[in-house]
């Protein structure tokens, strides 16, 4: 077991199955010679060489839409998006064509494809350098939709998502690239299963990717004053592990869902509807949302104040609590 | 080129008799689809765009499974690509440029020796993943031939609108020959397209090839060109029709009639067969949507099932 941060964790993760499997690619902008902007894909150009670890030109409708023809071609394509804000120009491809291509041909043709999407604010980006694009993706079937919230967990999704016989987004939590975390190289993931981060019996904080962490924070300030908040990461969007957040939620009787992405048709009203419809009778306050607000990702000045943070998710806390 | 223009006529007569949801008639375009894809080899792979029910044929794709896209069977027909090197009916215009790209990147890192082509009107030339995929093939010398029909209109938009500059010099800024030719002379489209299949399959990189041709019917059964060209504009192109043209280039009448006897048999046949073949139960718009469906969706098919049940 080492200590990696998350960017070495998905490092390995690449390496690791670029050795195992020849068949499987890496490519995007600026993955070869530089490593990728956040170094994700570094030395993977000087290990396994430029035929499978290769820079494309700086347009990501056709890296997806090339990505298909590669898949097509019985290769297994693990292509980058370098920010979600940029993650839009490929929209139609991801939409229109990865999406429906197995169904397009009815089973004859799988794309085994991997989307790696560096998500999420916190960073102090640019414009387009902080958003949280989970919700057009899980609205869209064909797609499987993974957002791991620390090393370990992406060490394991991202191997499993490469493995994946189905298209995989997988959404990278940029503001937890250089978070430290033991990682088992030898532990395989499997998507679609959510996990129990911490133990709670007040109430249950469901999030994934960078607001797991978050929500674990405010777990620990809650117990000083003797709230115990059970912290729910779902992994994976698509599919969804209604089960364990309902089991979850069953046990407590109260939730607040949590996640960067503006509110409206955010992937929480989703999570809130699935359990308002398999645990109505368990539930003891309706469930809650903290998010982003209905507004364009703001400038980096600000975006503290966009996120939820802990006074927000406590407060939600002490409503569903109270109610 | 006979049985297509005869399968494109019953096509048509079969839509208005409320067998097929849509159509869309290649009647015009003939040779640049017949042509260019007897110029293919098994190991090529073609990537059509909705229109291509000749090259379709040509690469031996059992009509049924063709035409059973357009009789709202299932959305990208019902054949095995793979069985024939032809991808599904594209709708999306021009999207699928970047796949052939893609699949010719995958066919060079195999070693070569194959080479892909994509059809598309000159409608498409004017959406981005068409210039996308033509830029990839130029960077990453892709074994790709990017064959363009030219047939004039995009639905009731003319050429003029769609481009002020000639397609074929397009590949110019992407590094490759493009060359522009009579899309209505059969022989010339196979040599054109032999010739640049061949250097794609040597590693000499892609070509874009504009075919010249006129679409002599609608968009589709459900579009009605009187509306925007004239009559006078399509009488010059009828007399070019590529079957009168390779009729001439014959001249053995009896050879002639002979393909038209056959070719009516085959179309009764067609005929038959596509209105007895079974048609899609709901149920089966659940399948192929994952390798194994999620918990949800399989929820999502039993309430179907027991709806129909």
């Amino acid at each position: 077991m080492a200590q990696l941060t998350l960017v070495q964790a998905l490092n390995q993760a690449l390496r690791h199955e670029l050795r195992e499997d020849p068949r499987t690619l890496v490519f995007g902008e600026d993955v070869g010679r530089l490593g990728g902007v956040f170094r994700v894909t570094d030395g993977l150009q000087e290990e396994f060489g430029e035929r499978r670890v290769f820079d494309t030109p700086l347009a990501e409708s056709a890296i997806v839409g090339s990505a298909i023809g590669l898949a097509l071609a019985g290769w297994r394509p693990v292509c980058e998006i370098q920010f979600d804000g940029f993650s839009y120009p490929a929209l139609d491809q991801v939409i229109t064509n990865l999406a429906k291509y197995r169904g397009r041909t009815r089973g004859r043709a799988a794309l085994p494809v991997t989307i790696r999407i560096p998500s999420g604010g916190g960073i102090g980006g640019p414009e387009h350098h902080g958003e949280s694009p989970e919700t057009y993706y899980a609205h869209t079937a064909g797609l499987k939709v993974v957002a791991p919230s620390g090393p370990a967990e992406g060490y394991q999704l991202l191997r499993a998502a490469i493995r994946d016989p189905d298209p995989v987004i997988f959404l990278e939590p940029k503001s937890r690239y250089w978070t430290k975390e033991e990682v088992d190289a030898a532990a395989a993931g499997r998507l679609g299963q959510a996990r129990i981060v911490r133990e709670g019996t007040h109430a249950t904080l469901i999030a994934w990717g960078a607001m797991t962490a978050r929500c674990l924070q405010a777990a620990e300030a809650a117990a000083e004053d003797g709230v115990e908040l059970e912290v729910v990461d779902c992994r994976s969007l698509v599919p969804l592990d209604v089960d364990t957040l309902s089991a979850s939620v069953r046990k407590t009787g109260r939730a607040v869902v949590v996640h960067e992405a503006p509110l409206t048709a955010g992937f929480g009203a989703e999570i809130s509807a699935r359990l308002m419809e398999t645990i109505f009778r368990d539930l003891k306050a309706p469930v809650l949302r903290v998010t982003g607000y209905d507004i364009p990702y703001p400038a980096a000045a600000v975006e503290a104040a966009y996120l939820p943070d802990l006074d927000r998710i406590l407060t939600a806390v002490q409503k569903v609590l109270d109610y | 080129m006979a049985f297509t223009r005869r399968v494109d006529q019953e096509a048509v007569a079969l839509q208005r008799q409320g067998e097929l949801t849509a159509f869309p008639p290649l009647t015009g375009q003939e040779a640049a689809q017949v042509g260019s894809a007897y110029a293919l080899q098994r190991q090529d792979f073609a990537f059509p765009s909705y229109r291509e029910m000749g090259v379709a044929i040509v690469r031996g794709v059992d009509l049924v499974e063709y035409l059973r896209a357009y009789r709202g069977d299932w959305n990208g027909g019902l054949y095995d690509l793979y069985a024939h090197n032809f991808g599904p009916i594209a709708s999306s215009v021009g999207s699928h440029a970047l796949h052939a790209v893609g699949w010719a990147m995958g066919a060079a890192l195999d070693g070569g020796g194959k080479a892909a082509i994509v059809y598309f009107g000159e409608g498409a030339t004017s959406e981005g993943d068409v210039h996308e995929a033509m830029n990839f093939a130029g960077v990453f010398r892709a074994p790709a031939v990017f064959f363009v029909q030219n047939n004039q209109w995009a639905i009731s938009v003319p050429v003029a609108r769609q481009t002020a500059a000639p397609i074929h010099r397009k590949a110019e800024a992407y590094g490759f020959p493009g060359l522009r030719i009579d899309g209505n002379d059969v022989l010339a489209v196979h040599a054109a397209t032999a010739e640049a299949l061949e250097r794609a399959r040597a590693g000499g990189g892609p070509t874009l090839i504009e075919a010249l041709t006129y679409r002599l019917g609608a968009h589709s059964t459900a579009d009605d060109p009187t509306r925007y060209r004239q009559a006078a504009e399509v009488e010059p192109w009828r007399a070019q029709d590529p079957l009168l043209r390779l009729a001439a280039q014959i001249d053995d009448e009896d050879f002639t009639r002979q393909v038209v006897e056959e070719v009516e048999e085959r179309v009764r046949d067609l005929r038959t067969r596509l209105l007895s073949a079974p048609r899609a139960e709901p149920e089966e718009m659940f399948e192929f949507v994952y390798a194994e469906p999620p918990a949800t969706l399989a929820a999502q098919r039993e309430e179907l099932r027991q709806w129909h049940s």
